[in-house]
């Protein structure tokens, strides 16, 4: 029976619509394996000592926050857990209200945590490599103010936070340009700040270069697995980790649709020759 | 009241979700309202966001504070406003001196960035000794890591014609393309299909409430 | 004139911020600190000359009742709606002109900036970008054809990653013994993308890296005069 591509493409577009839904509506519980980018990610926010201050820059848009959101909230509540100072702040305007919306389900858990002591929002700042190189120089002359509006010697979480330096670890979540490569270029590379991160899966394959004996990156969490990964290290069983099973069942009805594809044109092939 | 407006929301959500959804069928006037939405939002968002997180905090606010201690933010300002000039074709030449300042001061920092971090850092990362490895696995994964980066840097040697051995160098890191290619496209795999399950998790668990 | 001037500007600070890397004392350090101080505000003049644009473009269209003009009324409508209630009481903890807008977050919920971006915005743009979901699986059935060696490559390494990267490729192979542990999907994934793959992620790292020394130095020494635009 010849479909036109039309109805071909229909097809493939109910078939993995019913897919991917049928997990999430039926879980299967699959489980997954940690990979050793992930396990670096999280042993350098373990092994970092209380009290320190650390960076989280939320660096991506609503398009991927199927894949950072996760990562985001669980390296929040990690380092709650082992009592770090949490900066926010965003490369990306949008940054700011995914990095208040993954604070907000975080501190449900963590309701002692005190906004300006542990944890304080920058905000925004457009500018990329050239304002992560000014916070390099100076941090109070690039966010004067915090979201709120509180001056930046007022906030007590900043008073020995001057410059990059003093911070003990940046980590990334980013979705492109600017994001975890640029924090990577002058935070690691130029301050000798740990840089780690996430990325959505597309472009993890082109940050694992940085993950080398040199540690430009310590770690990399690269897509939704990688998300989960992290949330079963430190025992959460967050968004990502509901979602693996029908991550699992698309991948395998992609493989058929490659199977298939190939099918065909070897059929079509065999017909035209043997015409 | 808050309940209400927050199940509005969501069939709100909704609807510009099934909206963009129904490209898939074809195109159709709810899909380009939903578009156009999106692009005013989006522009709006970005506005408002530059005012208060750039504007107020490091010029304005600076300005109004302390006037006198803060008078050479009154250069970037009028660089700021000369690059506006760029609307007007009469004046489009004006815009031409904050953009030169922007662009050396970009190339100056990536020219320096990008020769350490991707260039240098990442040739060292390439000397290593491939047999001082734990498993055999591992040995055999550094050298064809050595290999793979000598043969890929080779490949995009365009100013010698590739013939003869050069030719097979080159052929060797096609090789090695192909494969991180065929990597990148497994993971493309993977993060498109998680756009679409955020999607589906909003639908199926927040508005329909199927998911528990 | 009009093209020399700036190209001499972009000259002197591109000089400046290189040697400042060398020379990290007075003056360079301060100048360097200033200019990327400056850089931050004139980026949000970009920004806003973008805007100014959009919405030029948009009244052109709709002035003029061109093709789907209705649409982009649509969208200079929901411009103009965000841009005031942003403007007017502000978005998360940020005040407004007219501050926090407390009388509104009673009956809303959150402030009507926030409510528009939590059910507007972000719906829109996350399901725009899931439909790339369904172009990769339509992809997959029709352009995902074994042709050659290179094709074979592809497509044997996409199958391994694809099926490595999830939980399928642990219950597939979990059952290997220790000594065979290498064939195990999951690890033979990560070594694909530990070796091979960072091999030639690193070749174009290195390559382009390469090209963006020279088309900096290039731009610097004003030999790139595109980014001036033409002669008007």
């Amino acid at each position: 029976m010849k479909l036109s591509a039309m109805v071909e493409r229909r097809i493939i577009y109910l078939v993995l619509l019913v897919a991917v839904a049928l997990p999430l509506l039926f879980p299967i519980g699959w489980k997954t394996e940690v990979s050793g980018y992930t396990q670096m990610a999280y042993d350098l926010i373990e092994n970092t000592p209380e009290g320190k201050v650390v960076i989280i820059s939320f660096d991506y848009d609503p398009s991927t926050m199927t894949e950072l959101q996760p990562m985001g909230e669980a390296m929040i509540e990690h380092a709650f857990k082992r009592d770090q100072k949490i900066i926010t702040t965003a490369l990306w305007p949008m940054g700011v209200q995914m990095a208040e919306q993954a604070f907000d389900k975080v501190l449900r858990d963590y309701p002692d945590k005190k906004r300006g002591v542990d944890y304080v929002n920058l905000g925004y700042k457009v500018g990329g490599m050239v304002t992560i190189q000014a916070m390099g120089r100076d941090m109070k002359e690039v966010y004067p103010k915090d979201t709120r509006n509180t001056p930046y010697e007022e906030i007590p979480l900043l008073a020995n936070t001057r410059r990059l330096k003093d911070v003990a670890w940046v980590s990334s979540l980013s979705s492109g340009v600017p994001g975890l490569k640029e924090w990577m270029m002058v935070a690691r590379d130029s301050y000798n700040v740990p840089v780690t991160g996430g990325c959505t899966a597309v472009s993890a394959p082109g940050f694992f270069p940085y993950v080398n004996e040199q540690r430009q990156l310590t770690g990399l969490l690269g897509g939704l697995k990688a998300a989960s990964e992290y949330e079963s290290l430190i025992g959460r069983l967050g968004t990502a980790t509901t979602k693996m099973d029908a991550q699992s069942v698309a991948h395998l009805l992609i493989l058929i649709f490659i199977a298939l594809g190939n099918i065909k044109v070897f059929v079509a092939k065999r017909r035209k020759s043997n015409d | 009241m808050i309940s209400i407006m927050n199940t509005f929301g969501i069939w709100l959500a909704a609807f510009f979700t099934l909206c963009i959804f129904s490209f898939l069928y074809k195109d159709n006037p709810f899909y380009k309202f939903a578009e156009q939405v999106f692009v005013g939002l989006s522009a709006a968002y970005w506005l408002v966001y530059i005012i208060y997180s750039i504007m107020v905090p490091n010029l304005f606010a600076k300005l109004a504070d302390d006037f006198s201690g803060n008078i050479i933010l009154l250069i970037p300002a009028a660089l700021g406003l000369m690059m506006l000039m760029r609307i007007h074709p009469k004046t489009q030449w004006v815009s031409r001196y904050p953009i030169a300042i922007m662009v050396g001061t970009t190339a100056g920092i990536s020219m320096l960035r990008y020769m350490k971090s991707d260039i240098l850092q990442q040739l060292t990362a390439t000397m290593i000794n491939p047999f001082a490895a734990a498993t055999t696995a591992e040995v055999i994964g550094n050298l064809l890591m050595i290999i793979g980066t000598i043969c890929g840097v080779y490949f995009f040697y365009f100013s010698k014609k590739q013939e003869g051995v050069s030719k097979a160098v080159s052929k060797v890191g096609i090789w090695f393309l192909m494969v991180s290619f065929g990597a990148t496209f497994g993971y493309t795999v993977m993060a498109r299909i998680s756009l679409l399950i955020g999607r589906l998790d909003f639908l199926l668990g927040d508005w329909l409430h199927l998911i528990k | 004139m009009k093209s020399t001037a700036p190209l001499f500007f972009a000259f002197i600070v591109g000089v400046i911020v290189l040697l400042s890397e060398f020379i990290p004392h007075s003056p360079f350090n301060q100048i360097v600190s200033t200019l990327e101080g400056w850089f931050m505000i004139i980026s949000g003049f970009a920004i806003l000359l973008g805007q100014i644009s959009l919405i030029r473009m948009n009244t052109h269209k709709i002035v003029h009742k061109l093709d789907n003009w209705q649409y982009h009324l649509a969208g200079l409508i929901s411009f103009g709606l965000m841009l005031t209630l942003g403007l007017l009481w502000g978005m998360q903890e940020t005040p407004g002109i007219l501050g926090d807008a407390p009388g509104i977050q009673a009956w809303l919920g959150q402030k009507p900036f926030d409510y528009l971006f939590d059910n507007a915005y972000l719906p829109l743009s996350a399901t725009l970008f899931s439909l790339l979901a369904f172009f990769i699986a339509s992809a997959a059935y029709r352009a995902f054809i074994i042709r050659g060696l290179e094709s074979n490559l592809l497509m044997i390494t996409a199958i391994i990653v694809i099926i490595g990267r999830t939980s399928i490729g642990t219950m597939l192979t979990g059952w290997l013994p220790e000594n065979l542990q290498f064939w195990h999907f999951p690890n033979l994934a990560d070594f694909i993308m530990e070796f091979p793959n960072t091999a030639a992620q690193r070749a174009i790292l290195i390559s382009a890296g390469l090209g963006i020394v020279g088309s900096s130095l290039r731009i610097i020494l004003g030999i790139e005069r595109s980014y001036l635009g033409g002669d008007k």
